[in-house]
């Protein structure tokens, strides 16, 4: 049965590749900065913190303006990207890079709570017992968070599927390339009889949301009791 | 191989500034909260970096500010038992106890998991998680951890603190026995004198960040310039031997030439004990008392009037059991006539030495 025309399903097919790679990309990086933020001083700290709230608080527009304009053909770091064979304009990779802008905050103030929320102490107790640091954050603190770091990722997942702003500012509304579900949605809106799509991809976007998050929750529960250890 | 530590650090309007040795066996760091034993023990840990100083173990550098030499605490071999255990909750017991080998260096993990399992009665919870534990199996497990790292110094800061008195009882003979079994230092902060006695090979007496005295269990809590610490600090530590139990529910220990009858003590006959007599409890008379209550009258010689500050002074009495130590007004002292070389009498109620006064320990010193 033929339920989604070709054209949708590219769209929801866009939306769930470039929003599981913007996750699993940014998450290495959401850890470090959640955990540099939790627990190191140092000069620039708050704004650090600021730079990764930012796109939570601007315009997504303006979010997908600077990308373009930072990660463009032209732009600083896109010419340089470019001459080693990184392309993020009006391609996936793009539509992922926005979304994983997007999602970062989310991602790193979950991981962040969870991290603050683990006793120093044992952390200390592991260098004490002559794990160096990095063999302390893997065999102590990662384990103790991972609730945290699932329910991030998962959270992000969904802030990216549903990203729409700044992917569109930044890549356009290519369909295949960077139309993801929710700009697919806004195209199908603008057609005459594009309506059914449309209803067809929100009933999905809905339900996707849905699972993510009772995902998360379960998830973040098992591990967590996991963690406690009963 | 001693522990030599030396360090100055200041924090707000307190200034530490202390200088001792720690010999092989346990040497407990004594004084109430706040006279800066625990920034001790964890700048030895690495865990505070004093201002200056130096700490090494032997000819093993551990921290130099001259040079400005500080080993991170992963790189200082150390065994660190903590007031709250600091068990990993998300590892099981048998993996909490094989962290640290990992890191010890290969050949120089003395210790068998096996052994050290045994010693601690913990063999049922090896698949068990620290949250399912009580108190005094967590610091069993905690004890255990730290020798599996095969360290060169273990350090325990307040080990039983948060322990209910049975629970104390449980884990002071695991203590007794690192200090008698290990050739490496101990280093203990304490501030119970009961602790003190049962366990210290060696004592440093600290208050508001110095070292009040340094020595043996006996000399430094017979020194009545460790009084700050609490009057029930100052007290003689009597070696002792078990000789009988009686139905009545005594004790019978032979010290020197003397007998002392004290509540019933968990140590068969014959076993050499160390009993910790506070001055606190020790009355005296010039004569030989007659009708009265208590079991323990010991005759002897004023050795040594000590005055402190206040009404009250120490006197140290030599009888045949030992040296005693009794705290008195200096209206008693002045009506009895006590000089030094006076006889006199000392009097020790049977029920004023408490269980924790008394320590099975094979390592009688002082």
């Amino acid at each position: 049965m033929e339920w989604l025309s070709p054209a949708e399903w590219t769209a929801v097919a866009l939306s769930l590749r470039t929003s599981f790679w913007a996750t699993l990309v940014s998450l290495p990086l959401g850890i470090f900065v959640a955990y540099a933020l939790a627990r190191w001083q140092f000069p620039g700290k708050q704004l650090l913190n600021g730079l990764v709230l930012l796109p939570l608080i601007l315009p997504p527009v303006v979010t997908g303006y600077l990308l373009l304009l930072a990660f463009g053909t032209r732009g600083p770091i896109g010419s340089l990207l470019q001459d080693m064979g990184i392309v993020f304009a009006f391609r996936w990779t793009g539509a992922a890079l926005a979304a994983g802008v997007m999602a970062f905050p989310l991602m790193v103030r979950a991981i962040r709570l969870s991290i603050e929320a683990v006793d120093p102490k044992l952390e200390q107790a592991g260098a004490t017992l002559g794990a160096p640091r990095a063999w302390v954050f893997l065999t102590v603190t990662l384990p103790l968070v991972l609730p945290g770091v699932i329910a991030g990722a998962i959270l992000a997942f969904a802030k990216a599927m549903g990203e729409f702003g700044a992917t569109i500012t930044f890549v356009s509304n290519i369909p295949g390339q960077t139309q993801t579900m929710p700009s697919a949605i806004y195209a199908f809106l603008q057609i005459p009889g594009g309506d059914a799509s449309a209803l067809r991809l929100v009933v999905i976007s809905v339900f996707i949301a849905m699972a993510a998050l009772l995902l998360s929750e379960l998830v973040a529960k098992r591990v967590a009791r996991w963690v406690a250890g009963s | 191989m001693s522990l030599s530590v030396a360090l100055s650090h200041r924090f707000g309007n307190f200034e530490l500034d202390v200088t001792f040795e720690a010999p092989p066996g346990l040497t407990v760091l004594f004084g109430r909260s706040g006279s800066g034993k625990t920034s001790i023990i964890n700048s030895v840990a690495g865990l505070l970096r004093p201002r200056s100083g130096r700490i090494a173990a032997g000819d093993w550098l551990l921290m130099d500010s001259a040079n400005g030499l500080s080993l991170p605490p992963h790189r200082r071999r150390l065994g660190y038992i903590f007031q709250e255990g600091r068990l990993f909750p998300h590892l099981t017991v048998r993996q909490n106890l094989l962290y640290g080998r990992w890191f010890a260096p290969k050949g120089e993990t003395r210790e068998d998991l096996g052994r050290v399992v045994d010693m601690l009665g913990i063999g049922a919870l090896l698949g068990r998680r620290p949250g399912t534990l009580s108190g005094g199996e967590k610091q069993r497990v905690a004890i255990g951890r730290a020798l599996l790292a095969s360290p060169r110094i273990i350090l325990a800061d307040e080990p039983l603190a948060s322990l209910d008195e049975a629970r104390k009882d449980e884990i002071l003979p695991y203590f007794e026995r690192l200090r008698d079994e290990l050739s490496i230092p101990i280093l203990y902060v304490s501030h119970s004198a009961a602790e003190v006695a049962r366990l210290a090979t060696t004592v440093v007496a600290l208050g508001d960040g110095r070292v009040l005295a340094q020595g043996t269990a006996a000399s430094v809590l017979g020194d009545p310039t460790v009084a700050p610490l609490g009057v029930r600090a100052v007290g003689a530590i009597i070696p002792a031997t078990v000789v009988a139990h009686h139905d009545d529910g005594l004790s019978e220990l032979a010290a020197g030439n003397e007998r002392l009858f004290l509540p019933t003590v968990p140590y068969p006959p014959g076993r050499r004990l160390r009993v910790r007599i506070s001055a606190h409890e020790v009355m005296l008379a010039s004569k030989k008392p007659e009708g009265l209550s208590a079991l323990n009258v010991l005759s002897g010689v004023v050795e040594q009037i000590r005055v402190g500050e206040g009404p009250g002074l120490i006197v140290s009495v030599r009888t045949d059991a030992g040296t005693l130590l009794a705290r008195l007004t200096k209206r008693s002292a002045a009506n009895l006539e006590l000089a030094e070389g006076s006889p006199c009498f000392a009097i020790v109620k049977t029920v004023a030495i408490a269980p924790e006064d008394v320590s099975g320990g094979a390592a009688v010193s002082g």
